[in-house]
């Protein structure tokens, strides 16, 4: 029984891959121009653009193409980008990192101030509190975090000064970090360099905080309504009965209830700050994945962009799997 | 429509349009449906937040029709010995580097901001109703292979998604649009064939079937107006995305084109002005904030009166 449900979820997670290759194999071939002509110009003769074609494969059926697009990316194998001269396996590689950090620092706080608010939400639910947790989600949710990051640069960094502009770390600290992780507060720890660490600090705060008050919106919602149903269940009244403390049942049973759910949302939220990465990054310069992506498409790079946008189509579904097994595993009635 | 006779009689609607509204045994389908949206629409009156949002939105209307009104020299008017100047009489919201004012940009923009709205709607709607239905009424591999199709589609975040067909068809406004609406359609599909399965087994459809009535029948005449509203109010919570993605890309250069002026665009040239003109980029961008915020109000608000359950 369990078997055969580990082999379905393959089967479908194995589908639902093939089926993402497809997506961008044939996103690369919508292209109005002819990348045959793209290398080799108008000019040149048949024969050449015979040859061209052959070493690109292009003469090859459709099928036979798509089987070495997948043998590509599948060994990781991603082209090469053009507008950096680099492959994009490495490209990638040197600016994932920097995402990495940026998103985990977020999904903190995102986490941190979310599920708090969200609980506090429900069991004060209807009061004054309540409403300015809604409100200051609905915002958060509602404004474009492109804009949220350049009124934080002209508000903290321009006016009032308190935090570092864009890019990861001043000028004049950029060589002296020794990549170890590619994690910058963390390599700087590695090294003792307590300057570096401040200055990274002092750098990631804005974009870190502008990313995760879009996590924590999303976050306090779900914690809120999860709450909202458990408190309504009749174990909380007959807790309350026998005479536990109001608190003691919101921390012993409801809130314990709701982690598995929570667990799922904090997963999705985790994955969707690659999206808001892409315009953030662009915004504060971070070198990171999202605007490696966003160079790429203005440079009409699309080895560099279809490489993205598949890794990040990789990564959705990895952590669905990842928090529908944790859910299982959490939660002993699907067992 | 005050004149027209009532379906009972001669009696005339107009004086007795609420009771007509509100009578507890109905003469015809249509007085029963519109009963329907009048009861809907007394319970959205409620709601203070849906009707401030659908007041805002009215308000963004009326500014996108009165364009030519608010700002008869047009969008790209420009004057570059006032370049920069900060907001004030003149210039309500200032002007832009190439001596522009914001409050007229802002104006036309709104209309570039409810047309990606409306088209996105438009094609979003009838693709989602089509594949839903489709799904959920044939079951099996049909079924199958749609909702494959579609969890494709969703494993990605949409604005990724949205860049990756920009990257493909070239940037532009019209391309953004088919970029938004190949990302958009996923989620309408999946209600429509959830809703489609609650009601594929009911006895007026097996009713309708004995009768005769083909497949396509059945699905356009009898599922597709059961599935409406819901996917309209699904549209409506979506739109706020939308056009949140709309302006991501405009702010990235991959949307709508200069010197037209849409609104993340016009952000994205305040970037290089952070220090001195603070509301190149403020303006334009609180626009986008209370367009997606009052979309997000009212689909909230449709959605507590079709379903009083969620609160």
């Amino acid at each position: 029984m369990r078997v055969a449900g580990v082999a379905r979820q393959a089967g479908s997670v194995l589908v639902t891959l093939v089926g993402l290759l497809a997506l961008t194999f044939f996103m690369g071939r919508m292209l109005p121009t002819d990348p045959v002509i793209a290398i080799i110009g108008q000019t040149a003769d048949q024969a050449a653009y015979d040859m061209v074609r052959h070493r690109l494969g292009l003469d090859q059926p459709l099928y036979v193409q798509f089987a070495l697009y997948a043998r590509d990316m599948l060994t990781g194998d991603f082209g090469n980008a053009l507008f950096t001269g680099h492959r994009v396996a490495d490209d990638l590689r040197r600016a994932f990192p920097a995402t990495l950090e940026l998103a985990s620092l977020a999904i903190l706080i995102g986490v941190g101030l979310g599920v708090p608010f969200g609980v506090l939400a429900a069991v004060y639910r209807g009061t004054v509190f309540d409403h300015v947790i809604r409100i200051v989600g609905l915002v958060g949710y509602s404004s474009p975090t492109f804009w949220l990051g350049l009124m934080g640069l002209i508000v903290f960094y321009a006016t009032l000064g308190v935090v570092g502009g864009p890019g990861r770390l001043d000028v004049a600290f950029l060589d002296s970090v020794e990549p170890h992780t590619g994690l910058l507060l963390i390599d700087a720890l590695w090294d003792g360099d307590t300057d570096a660490f401040w200055n990274a600090v002092s750098h990631i705060v804005l974009p870190a905080a502008i990313l995760g008050y879009g996590s924590m919106a999303y976050i306090s919602r779900m914690t809120r309504s999860f709450m909202l149903e458990q408190l309504a269940q009749e174990y909380i009244v007959a807790a309350r009965v026998k005479g536990m403390s109001r608190w003691a049942v919101i921390r012993r049973h409801a809130f314990r209830n709701i982690l598995v759910q929570l667990v799922t949302v904090v997963a999705l939220a985790y994955a969707f700050l690659l999206e808001g990465a892409v315009l953030t990054e662009t915004v504060f310069a971070w070198p990171g994945f999202g605007r490696y992506l966003t160079a790429g498409l203005l440079a009409g790079d699309m080895n560099a962009v279809l490489a993205c946008v598949l890794i990040v189509g990789v990564i959705f579904i990895g952590l669905n799997l990842v928090t529908d097994r944790l859910y299982r595993v959490l939660d002993p009635r699907t067992r | 429509m005050s004149g027209e006779t009532h379906p009972l009689g001669n009696v005339t609607r107009a004086p007795g349009l609420r009771a007509w509204l509100t009578a507890e045994v109905t003469a015809s389908p249509r007085q029963a449906s519109l009963q329907r949206l009048y009861y809907g629409w007394r319970r959205l009156r409620n709601n203070p937040t849906a009707m401030a949002a659908l007041v805002a939105l009215a308000c963004l209307v009326a500014v996108a029709i009165l364009a030519p009104l608010i700002a008869p020299e047009g969008y790209d008017e420009q004057n570059l010995a006032g370049r920069l100047l900060p907001p004030s009489g003149a210039h309500w919201f200032g002007t832009d580097d190439l001596g522009r004012d914001i409050l007229a940009r802002l104006a036309w923009g709104a209309r570039i901001t409810l047309m990606i709205a409306t088209l996105v709607a438009a094609i979003v709607a009838p693709i989602g109703l089509l594949v839903g239905t489709a799904a959920g009424y044939f079951g099996g591999w049909v079924d199958a292979v749609l909702m494959r199709v579609n969890d494709v589609f969703l494993s990605f975040p949409s604005l990724i998604l949205a860049l990756g067909f920009v990257a493909a068809l070239g940037p532009g406004i019209r391309n953004a649009i088919i970029a938004i609406s190949l990302t958009a359609w996923p989620p309408i599909a999946r209600l429509a064939r959830a809703e489609t399965l609650t009601i594929r087994n009911a006895d007026y459809i097996a009713a309708v079937r004995i009768q005769g009535a083909s497949a396509s029948r059945i699905i356009a005449r009898h599922i597709v107006p059961m599935c409406l509203p819901s996917v309209i109010v699904r549209i409506t919570l979506n739109m706020a995305g939308i056009i949140l993605t709309a302006a991501g890309l405009g702010f990235l250069g991959l949307g709508a084109q200069p010197p037209m002026p849409e609104w993340g665009a016009m952000l994205s040239a305040g970037r290089g002005h952070l220090t001195g003109a603070w509301w190149l980029s403020a303006v334009p961008g609180a626009a986008i904030l209370i367009t997606s915020l009052a979309f997000n109000l009212l689909g909230d608000g449709l959605r507590d009166v079709l379903d009083p359950r969620s609160e």
